[in-house]
C-alpha cells in the first residue's frame, strides 16, 4: 500500500519535471495546464487504492470487468473526436473509437450485471 | 452565455459521474450492494454522455450515431451471451476495445495539434505520448493474450533465441522515439526536426503494438491472471493520459480508478505466485523457471479409484473441502460438483471450496464459475480463511488444481515453486485427486501430493467423472 502510494507520487513528480522544463514561449506552464490535472489523477488513484484494496477475491472478476467498463469513459473523448470540426479522416477515426469504447460500456455494464445477479446467500432453511 | 450555460452543465455532469463511479466501486465491497452500485456507476455513465453530447465543439452526429450504433450491436450480444467459462477471454478482449479507442484519440488529438500553430508543445505531448504507447502496446497484448486463452495461440510460453535481447531493443527504441518527440513538438509544425513529428509518431505506434505481441508471446496460460491484470492496468493508465492530454477530468479520474484496479490486482496475483512485482512489470515470467524440472517421480506410485469408491469415501464423509482449478473450467464441472456438493450436504455433511487467488485463468476466475452454478458464495472461502481447516476435514476433493497443491512449495527449496503460498491440501485425513492423467501443471513439476499414501487418483474427465460419482452417491 505504501509502496503502491510512493509509486503513484514519484511518477507525479516525474511528470511534473519533464512537463516543468522549459518550453516555446508563449505555451502554458505546468502552474497553468497540468498541476491540477496531477492533483485530481493522485487523489483518484488513492481513492481507487483505499477502496479497491477491500474488495474481496470473491468479486475480483466482476471488479474488472466494471473497471473495465468505467474506464471506457474515454467514449467521451471519442465523441468529441467524431463530431468535432476535424478533417474527415479524423472524423472517421472518431467514429471508430466510439464503436470500440462503446462495446465496453455496453457490454461490460451487461456482463458485470449478469455476473453480480448470479452471486446468492445460502437460502435461509425452509 | 448559452456557451458557458452548457459548459457549466457538462462539468457538473462530469463531476456527478466521477462520484458515481468512485460510489459504484464501493459498492463491489460487498456482493449484497455490488449490484445496485454497478448500476449507479451505469448511470453516471450515461450522464456523462449526454453531457458530452451537448458539448458546443460538436457540428455533426453522423460519425457518433454510427459509432454508438455499431459499438452496441457488438457489446450489447457480447455482454448477454458471453459464457461464464469464456469470462477471461471476454475480460481480454475488452481491453483490447478499451486501448483501441484510447489509441485513436491519441493519434487524432497528434494530428490535429500538428495543425495548431505551435504544435501541441511538450506538456501534451507527454501526456499523448503516454497514451498512445500504453495503448498501442496494450491493444496487440491484449489481443495476445485473447489469442492463449480462446485456445488459438497456444497457451505454452513462445520462444525463441535473442528474445529478450530484441524485446529490449524494440523497447528503448519506442522510449527514444517517445523522448525525441517531447523534445521536438514544442516548437510547432515550422521547424525542421518537428517536421519528422508524424512519421516519428507512427513509428512509435508500431513499436508500441510489436512490443505488446512480444510481451504476451512468451507468457504461459498460467499465468494469465497477471497479465489480463497488468493490461487492465495499462488501459487505465492510457485513458488516464487521454484525460491529461485533452484536459479532460473525468477521464483523469476513470482511468486512475481503472489504474488503481489493475495494479492492485496484478499484485496480489504475483504475490500468490511468489513473483515479485518487479518481474511482473518486466514481463520476465514463464521463461526460466519452465527448463528447472523439479523432482522426478521415479520409483513413486499413484493409487488410483474408481468412482463407486470415491463416492463411498465422500457419500459418508463429515466434513469436505473441494479444491477447484483451471480443470474445472475446462471440463465446466461446476454444475457436477454443486450437484456434489449438495448431496453431501443433504446427507449431513459439510462441504466449502478452497479458492487459491490464481487458481484458474484470472483473478476471482473460480467464483464466477461456482457462482454461475448456484453455489453460495459463503461457502467460497479464500487461501488465508481456508488454510487452517484441512486439518479438520475428512476428504479434501482436488479438481482440476495442481501446482497450487504442491507440498514442494513449502517443503523442497530446490523447487521452482518454493516459496509460493498453497493451499494445505496435505493436511486432509484423505485427498481425492479428479485429473485427466498424470500430466505435470503449468510449472511443469511433479506434484509429490499425487504419491502420498492418503491420496488417491480418479482419472478422467472431470464432469464425467463427476456425474458418476453423484449418481453413485444417490445410490447410497
Amino acid at each position: 500500500m505504501t509502496t503502491a502510494i510512493l509509486t503513484a507520487i514519484g511518477a507525479a513528480a516525474a511528470i511534473a519535471a519533464l512537463t516543468g522544463s522549459p518550453v516555446a514561449p508563449d505555451a502554458p506552464t505546468l502552474v497553468d495546464l497540468q498541476i491540477v490535472e496531477i492533483y485530481v489523477f493522485l487523489l483518484a488513484a488513492f481513492t481507487g487504492f483505499q477502496i479497491i484494496t477491500k474488495v474481496p477475491p470473491l468479486l475480483h472478476t466482476p471488479l474488472m470487468a466494471a473497471t473495465n467498463a468505467i474506464s471506457a469513459i474515454s467514449l467521451v473523448a471519442s465523441i468529441v473526436i467524431a463530431g468535432a470540426e476535424r478533417p474527415l479522416y479524423i472524423n472517421f477515426m472518431g467514429a471508430v473509437a466510439v464503436a470500440a469504447a462503446t462495446v465496453n460500456v455496453v457490454g461490460g455494464f451487461v456482463i458485470t450485471d449478469r455476473m453480480l445477479r448470479m452471486f446468492k446467500r445460502t437460502e435461509a432453511p425452509k | 452565455m448559452n456557451d458557458q450555460i452548457g459548459a457549466l452543465f457538462v462539468q457538473v455532469a462530469y463531476i456527478g459521474a466521477s462520484a458515481a463511479f468512485i460510489l459504484g466501486l464501493r459498492g463491489l465491497t460487498k456482493p449484497g450492494t455490488a449490484r445496485r452500485g454497478m448500476q449507479l456507476a451505469a448511470f453516471g455513465m450515461l450522464l456523462a454522455i449526454i453531457g458530452t453530447l451537448l458539448n458546443h465543439e460538436i457540428i455533426t452526429y453522423e460519425f457518433i450515431i454510427i459509432g454508438l450504433v455499431v459499438g452496441t450491436a457488438i457489446g450489447l450480444p457480447m455482454g448477454l451471451l458471453v459464457p461464464m467459462t469464456a469470462m477471461p477471454q471476454r475480460v481480454a478482449i475488452s481491453h483490447m476495445f478499451g486501448a483501441l479507442a484510447v489509441t485513436l484519440v491519441g493519434i487524432a488529438e497528434f494530428l490535429h495539434y500538428r495543425d495548431i500553430p505551435g504544435g501541441p508543445g511538450a506538456v501534451k505531448m507527454v501526456a499523448l505520448g503516454f497514451e498512445t504507447l500504453f495503448g498501442a502496446l496494450t491493444i496487440t497484448g491484449s489481443f495476445m493474450a485473447f489469442g492463449k486463452l480462446q485456445g488459438i495461440l497456444p497457451g505454452r510460453p513462445i520462444t525463441f533465441f535473442g528474445q529478450k535481447f530484441v524485446n529490449a531493443a524494440i523497447f528503448f527504441g519506442a522510449v527514444a522515439l517517445y523522448v525525441t518527440l517531447v523534445v521536438t513538438q514544442s516548437g510547432g509544425a515550422t521547424d525542421a526536426a518537428a517536421d519528422l513529428g508524424v512519421p516519428m509518431f507512427f513509428a512509435m505506434t508500431a513499436l508500441a503494438l510489436i512490443i505488446g505481441i512480444t510481451l504476451v508471446l512468451p507468457i504461459g496460460g498460467a499465468d494469465m491472471p497477471v497479465v489480463v491484470s497488468l493490461l487492465n492496468s495499462y488501459a487505465g493508465l492510457a485513458a488516464s493520459a487521454t484525460g491529461f492530454a485533452i484536459g479532460n477530468n473525468i477521464l483523469i479520474v476513470a482511468g486512475a480508478l481503472d489504474g488503481a484496479s489493475g495494479f492492485i490486482l496484478s499484485i496480489l496475483m504475483s504475490r500468490a505466485m511468489n513473483r515479485s512485482f518487479a518481474n511482473v512489470l518486466f514481463g520476465a515470467f514463464g521463461g526460466e523457471k519452465v527448463a528447472v524440472a523439479g523432482k522426478s517421480a521415479e520409483g513413486l506410485t499413484t493409487r488410483s479409484v474408481t468412482p463407486e469408491e470415491a463416492a463411498m469415501r465422500l457419500g459418508y464423509a463429515r466434513n469436505v473441502i473441494i479444491v477447484p482449478g483451471y480443470g474445472m473450467a475446462v471440463a465446466q464441472a461446476q454444475h457436477a460438483v454443486r450437484e456434489l456438493a449438495e448431496l453431501i450436504e443433504h446427507r449431513g455433511g459439510r462441504v466449502r471450496f478452497a479458492i487459491h487467488p490464481v487458481a484458474g485463468r484470472m483473478p476471482g476466475h473460480m467464483n464466477v464459475l461456482l457462482a454461475e452454478a448456484n453455489v453460495p458464495y459463503d461457502h467460497l472461502f479464500d487461501l488465508d480463511e481456508i488454510n487452517g481447516e484441512f486439518a479438520a476435514c475428512d476428504v479434501a476433493l482436488v479438481l482440476g488444481a495442481n501446482d497450487v497443491t504442491n507440498p514442494a512449495a513449502k517443503s523442497d527449496p530446490g523447487s521452482p515453486i518454493y516459496g509460493m503460498p498453497i493451499l494445505n491440501v496435505a493436511d486432509a485425513e484423505q485427498v481425492i485427486v479428479v485429473k485427466r492423467g498424470m500430466a505435470t501443471g503449468f510449472a511443469g513439476i511433479e506434484n509429490e501430493l499425487f504419491y502420498l499414501d492418503k491420496t488417491s487418483m480418479l482419472f478422467g474427465d472431470a464432469k464425467s467423472v463427476l456425474g458418476q460419482v453423484v449418481s453413485e452417491v444417490k445410490g447410497l
